[in-house]
């Protein structure tokens, strides 16, 4: 044979078919069909029927995917169907995670504004989705976020001095003080650091499941896990996302894909980034099942992911698209004004119209369990802690200079110690140029 | 409760309760959280970008350039910072040349570094426009409207992020024309701006300068202007270039740099450099934002050592002027290649080892090539200060050219 375009011909032996591979019914061998058949007997679409009338498919005939919904705006439930399946306890913490996380950003975002921290990005009217879904994960799935989910870590056991030591990039910071703020990660928590570029994140979650899938072939003893990638609705622009939701497809990823629909790609507009039934409409194009719910709404988020969890789990796995429609109440980051691009009544009338925090708050007040003293109270003591452990990180050291080589490679090359020995003799020679007193260590971190 | 309380109650907290209010004013407290310069330091001072000898601060400097065609040098100026400067030669090409398009991320309301406001609404949504969020898109895009006769300028908000798009344009862009041979079509309409190099506090993945990545690819053109001036001729040139152009533009500088620009429309040679500064004993070879601190560093030096320095601007980093290096290097018999990037493989390796490839140049040479670059690591959030060429790590290596020398 001749190289093929795509390949240059190195391997022309067999195939070399994986047990999984003989699981699938669609491939391409395994193909029969009988003559005068009413179906189409392509390889590449096993049950369309053969039509006799040329119709070209209008998007617009199609209604748009519904929006899941359990609780409205006033707090009123209106799934009959619902049963809360957490204790009041249980819902109160919750709450207090949203609540933590609202309130720690705008603490962060005027202390941005002050000059104590370079740089935050805050999830206001988005707490619901980040919240209400990593409540329904267990302790060992895997977590890749995009940037504006607080609310995951917060849920996972996230403290608020985790949270501050990585903002502060002290030397308490896993990061290392490498990475800008609001780029938190913890192994303890499995949520994998934050990285800037957008969708990256996506088809590494398709391959993290993979790899949990394939341990728990080889070892059934592992609790069974899935992997939990959240992204904006802009990200979804991005090849990586398609890259994603097929891959995880055609190699049955126990992946839940968790789109955060904010209507926002900073200034972008959701009517320039897509054209068609929003995110989850192109779940069900490569194959995946998909719901679209409330993002604003805490129980149907909660419910719709511990779904999406049982069938990710299901049939040895597979990918499930869930797209959260919420707003992005605030600018998308401290470097932005939001008002350049949309109108300060457009955000008024959202705030007004609705608001995730508010709403799980009016649903615990008509259960009982929660009250306006309560919501001081809560409140208080919160904005307290926020506050306590705000000092306590800004005052740390931040990490030694040396760690500014570390970790390129799994140890310092010749090169990199070469380096760092001129940079420390640089500081020698010039100790007036440079501001050391912050580093752990000073200049002496740098010797090999 | 509802969202709009949650303003003004966290705002009064602020107010009264948090404890930082009496500590040190803002500025104080942002410099020791991220690195900029130390209380007594005399060489790694912030650059003084109003007085800098390497931008025009009146218009008869601006003037005086004698690269300006005339209708330029017999206008009148304006001052503009560098952004105002890119979008003042973005709005003359979209007004001149009809097949100019400009596109990309937030661009419509006028790009998160302000390049393009008012465009869309001047020159109207057709031509001015959003794209979906999809770097490799807007590249593979751009490609097909300039393969298609059009002029396109694609924005990549942010320099790192252009690796998405890095398939377009090494394997399409750079070879369109080559591939299409005979056939005579070429992607050469296309230009793509990047705003690239540190800030100060951009960390990973808003400080990195990729242009080496760039230069290494043969049929693109690598360019990065210094100053607003320059900025308009080279970006107007880039534009009308017939070859795919990477306009690569430091975002330190969009609000920094201010001088006095010509008004009319000009355009700067692309493929030539510019000695900003003569000088007999050494030469300084960089582009982008590290001349200004190479032009402190040798003022140091020149008052300090009593030598004399010769500063060289390559402005187009590929295909370069190498010319202009080694009548340069001929003259002085040393020479420092500075810039931003990581110093593995990157431009400084090209200009040192052509540089002693040139039989003429070699046999002048009284010092080994040096090079002032970041170090082989990425660019980390709190250490910026210590991984950028600044002016204590530019000097003592025109020092040590000379001891070397002696
Ligand atoms: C590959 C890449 N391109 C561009 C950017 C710059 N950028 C950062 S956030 C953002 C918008 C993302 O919007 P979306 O995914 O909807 O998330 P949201 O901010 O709304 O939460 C852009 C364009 C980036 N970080 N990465
Ligand atoms: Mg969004």
């Amino acid at each position: 044979m001749a190289a093929c375009i795509g390949t240059i011909d190195v391997n022309p032996g067999p195939a070399d078919f994986t047990s999984t591979e003989h699981q699938h019914p669609r491939h391409g061998s395994s193909i029969s069909q009988r003559p005068d058949s009413k179906h189409v007997m392509f390889p590449g679409a096993l049950k369309s029927a053969f039509s006799n009338t040329m119709r070209f498919e209008q998007p617009s005939t199609y209604p748009a995917l519904p929006t899941y919904r359990i609780v409205d705006q006033h707090g009123v439930v209106v799934d009959p169907s619902f049963s809360p399946d957490l204790s009041d306890d249980e819902v109160v913490k919750l709450y207090r995670d949203m609540l933590a996380v609202s309130i720690m950003d705008l603490i962060m975002f005027d202390a941005q504004r002050q000059g104590r921290l370079s740089f935050y990005m805050v999830s206001a009217g988005e707490e619901a989705v980040s919240v209400a879904t990593a409540s329904a994960l267990a302790k060992e799935d895997v977590i890749f976020c995009q940037y504006r989910e607080q609310g995951v870590f917060k849920q996972r056991g996230f403290t608020l001095n985790d949270f501050m030591n990585q903002l502060f990039a002290n030397r308490k910071d896993p990061g290392k003080g490498r990475n800008m703020p609001v780029h938190y990660g913890s192994r303890e928590l499995n949520i994998h650091t934050i990285s800037s570029p957008l969708a990256t994140q996506l088809p590494q979650a398709s391959g993290a499941a993979y790899a949990l899938k394939i341990q728990r072939m080889q070892d059934p003893s592992v609790p069974p896990r899935v992997v939990a990638v959240y992204f904006g609705e802009g990200a979804a622009s991005e090849g990586d996302f398609h890259a994603a939701l097929n891959i995880a497809a055609t190699r049955s990823c126990p992946v839940i894909f968790i789109c955060r629909n904010n209507g926002y790609a900073i200034s972008t507009p959701t009517l320039e980034q897509y054209r068609g039934d929003g995110i989850a409409s192109r779940g069900l194009g490569y194959g995946i099942e998909t719901i679209r719910v409330d993002g604003n709404d805490f129980w149907a988020v909660r419910e719709a992911t511990k779904k999406a969890r049982e069938l990710a789990l299901q049939d040895g796995g597979k990918p499930v698209l869930i797209e959260a429609m919420t707003y992005r109440v605030s600018h998308h980051s401290t470097s932005d004004d939001s008002f350049a691009y949309r109108a300060r009544v457009e955000v008024e009338d959202w705030k007004r119209r609705d608001n995730p925090i508010a709403r799980l708050r009016k649903w615990m007040e008509a259960r009982g369990c929660w009250d306006e003293n309560k919501e001081k109270e809560a409140r208080d003591s919160i904005r307290r802690d926020i506050l306590k452990a705000f000092s306590e990180a800004e005052k740390e050291k931040k990490p030694p200079l040396r760690t500014m080589f570390e970790d390129v490679y799994e140890q310092l090359t010749p090169d990199l110690k070469k380096q760092m020995s001129e940079l420390k003799s640089q500081l020698e020679r010039y100790p007036d140029e440079y501001d050391l007193a912050d580093f752990e260590g000073g200049r002496d971190s740098l010797v090999k | 409760m509802n969202g709009a309380s949650i303003r003004p109650l966290s705002r009064a907290l602020t107010r009264t309760s948090l404890p930082w209010r009496s500590s040190a004013p803002a500025v104080i407290s942002r410099s020791r959280q991220y690195s900029t310069h130390p209380a007594n330091a005399k060489l790694n001072l912030p650059t003084d970008y109003s007085t800098t000898p390497l931008l025009a601060h009146s218009p008869e400097s601006a003037l005086s350039n004698p690269e300006l065609p005339p209708e330029a040098r017999n206008g009148t100026t304006k001052r503009m910072n560098l952004f105002q400067a890119i979008n003042d030669a973005l709005s003359t090409a979209l007004a001149e040349d009809e097949s100019v398009l400009i596109f990309g991320e937030d661009v419509a309301f006028g790009g998160v570094f302000r390049c393009t406001s008012k465009l869309a609404e001047t020159f109207g949504g057709d031509r001015v426009f959003n794209t979906p969020l999809t770097e490799q898109g807007i590249m593979g895009f751009a490609i097909g409207a300039a393969a298609e006769g059009m002029r396109p300028v694609a924005e990549i908000q942010f320099a790192d992020y252009v690796y998405p798009a890095f398939d377009q344009l090494v394997n399409e862009a750079a070879k369109f024309r080559y591939r299409d041979g005979a056939c005579g079509r070429s992607a050469g309409g296309l230009t793509v701006r990047m705003p690239c190099g540190g800030v100060g506090h951009g960390a990973l993945y808003h400080s990195q300068s990729p242009e080496s990545l760039f230069t290494h690819i043969p049929g693109l053109r690598v360019i990065m202007p210094r100053s607003p001036l320059q900025a308009k001729g080279l970006l107007l040139s880039a534009i009308r270039s017939n070859d795919p152009c990477i306009f690569m533009e430091p975002k330190i500088l969009y609000r920094a740099a201010v001088e006095q620009v010509p008004t009319a429309p000009y355009t700067l040679p692309l493929s030539k450099a510019e000695v900003l500064k003569q000088g007999s004993d050494v030469t300084i070879v960089s582009y982008g934002q590290p001349l200004y601190k190479c032009r402190a560093a040798l003022e140091q030096a020149e008052r300090d050592l009593g030598i004399s320095v010769e500063l060289i601007d390559l402005r187009t980093i590929y295909p370069w002027d190498k010319e202009c290096v080694f009548q340069s290097v001929r003259k002085t018999g040393r020479c420092i290649v500075v810039h931003e990037a990581m110093v593995n493989a990157g431009v400084g390796a090209e200009v040192a080892a052509a540089i002693q490839e040139d039989p003429e140049t070699f046999i002048r040479l009284e010092a080994p090539v040096a090079r002032v670059a970041g170090w082989s690591i990425h660019t980390p959030l709190l250490y910026e200060a210590f991984n950028a060429p600044d002016v204590a790590s530019t000097s003592p290596r025109l020092l040590r050219g000379m001891v070397v020398a002696c």
